[in-house]
């Protein structure tokens, strides 16, 4: 039994790194787009607001029969992660970068920084505090979110919790939720240690992030 | 080395469609310093942005020593023009040391070039070096901030110095003894002070401009300004403390 937990935690684990990691990749490029085009981002962030709305066993249901992305495995549950992690992450980044104070930007213009070079040196590092707290959030509720998963075989903790409901067996839930919820605590303490070390030396946005996230 | 600045009919429209300057015609000789007042949203800060391509004309042309900005590598032209404007925009993530450095670094300075050139631009603001290089923008006063402000805008000898109410958010000592900074920089550079106080424009400037609602009406040497017969002209004297002997 131990070992089945820890593999599932294991399992747990790597659907929700590697829903979050894309969504970074995918995510944080797509804030930096929206800044710069105010018709995208409004498409945009309407669009993947609407799916954080879907209730997240719908969303699982729904990719079961879309070919490449759905099906039945952990797959689909990493694709529906995504989807999820995607608003945390594409919405921080962009208003982490439009928070930047418009004066330090037209004085980086100013002093004949590229786009490029404003956008790396100035407004991705200013933003960076915003954008972890993106990550953050999408981790910490990613963990949650994954144990249902296991409604479309995706594996996961979940396995425990659905087995545990279908059997009306307490020990076998608590088997998939304590671990879920220690994984969640985890990943908090994990990025508040990060949060704490990102924070440039000059920085007072501490407070600003808190009310941004 | 300065640069002649010269706004030939120059028209630049919100884009709602307004006229925030209509024909403007303006030449500022090389070395020159030029001081633009008016009122808020007369169109100041419009005409200092153009010299920078920050603001694009919706018709007529800006040149910079001859050469029409439509045909000029804008890049280029901001890394050799200075910038210094209310609120400093010092990048709060970098050390003091780090934003004097900007420049230099998009010119290609080696790092003991910009060290040297910055500890001695520092000490001239009256900053010493070790005691400031290494602090962030935050941990200093708003005098301290716009001396580094004016060293970063400077550091690298630009041959045009931009000033958008550099001073206007400083109380009245600290922003007498910016101005004393100020003149010491004026040499060899051609300057374009926006100000809507007149004792500052007369002490900061050759030549001062009054802009009213997008258009030039007044265009005076300093030492002749204050006589100008404008209406307006004498709202702006009436309304300055001036120092001694001024008018």
């Amino acid at each position: 039994m131990t070992a089945e937990i820890l593999r599932t935690t294991w399992e747990h684990v790597l659907i929700v790194l590697a829903a979050v990691s894309v969504a970074v990749l995918v995510g944080v490029p797509a804030g930096v787009w929206c800044t710069r085009n105010a018709h995208l981002s409004r498409v945009l962030l309407k669009s993947i607001d609407a799916i954080q709305t879907i209730p997240s066993l719908a969303l699982f249901g729904f990719l079961i029969p879309v070919p490449f992305l759905g099906g039945i495995g952990m797959r689909t549950a990493i694709v529906a992660l995504i989807l999820y992690s995607l608003l945390p992450i594409v919405r921080n980044t962009f208003l982490g970068i439009r928070g930047v104070d418009p004066v330090v930007r037209e004085a980086g213009l100013a002093m004949g920084l590229t786009r490029r070079q404003l956008l790396r040196e100035v407004e991705l590092p200013l933003a960076l505090p915003s954008i972890v707290a993106g990550v953050r959030i999408a981790t910490v509720t990613g963990i949650g979110v994954a144990t249902i998963a296991a409604a479309v075989g995706g594996g996961g903790l979940g396995t425990f919790i659905f087995r545990g409901v279908a059997m009306v067996d307490t020990r076998l839930i608590l088997a998939g939720a304590l671990p879920a919820a220690a994984l969640a605590l985890l990943a908090d303490l994990v990025f508040t240690v990060v949060e704490r070390r990102i924070l440039p030396a000059g920085s007072t946005h501490r407070t600003d992030r808190r009310r941004r996230a | 080395m300065s640069s002649t600045i010269e706004l030939s009919q120059v028209r630049v429209d919100s884009p709602a469609g307004d006229a925030i300057l209509r024909d403007v015609s303006l030449t500022i000789a090389a070395g020159e310093a030029v001081a633009l007042i008016g009122r808020s949203g007369a169109g100041k800060t419009t005409m200092l942005r153009l010299v920078n391509g920050l603001t694009r004309p919706s018709a007529g042309e800006v040149l910079v020593d001859g050469v029409s900005l439509s045909r000029t590598d804008l890049i280029a032209l901001r890394r050799r023009t200075g910038y210094i404007i209310q609120g400093t925009g010092l990048f709060p993530h970098r050390t003091v040391l780090e934003n004097i450095a900007t420049v230099p670094r998009l010119l290609g300075w080696p790092a003991e070039r910009i060290r040297a050139a910055a500890e001695e631009t520092l000490a001239r603001v009256g900053l010493p070096f070790e005691r400031f290089a290494s602090r962030y923008p935050r941990s200093l006063s708003g005098g301290e901030q716009q001396r580094v402000g004016i060293v970063r805008a400077i550091v690298s000898g630009p041959s045009i110095l931009l000033c958008d109410e550099p001073f206007g958010a400083l109380d009245p000592i600290v922003r007498r003894d910016l101005q004393d900074v100020f003149m010491e920089f004026r040499r060899n550079v051609t300057v374009v002070f926006v100000t809507h106080d007149l004792a500052e424009a007369l002490r900061v400037a050759q030549r001062v401009i009054l802009v009213d609602d997008g258009r030039i009406v007044a265009d005076a040497p300093a030492a002749r300004f204050v006589r100008e017969p404008l209406p307006l002209v004498q709202q702006f004297v009436a309304s300055a403390t001036l120092p001694a002997g001024a008018a």
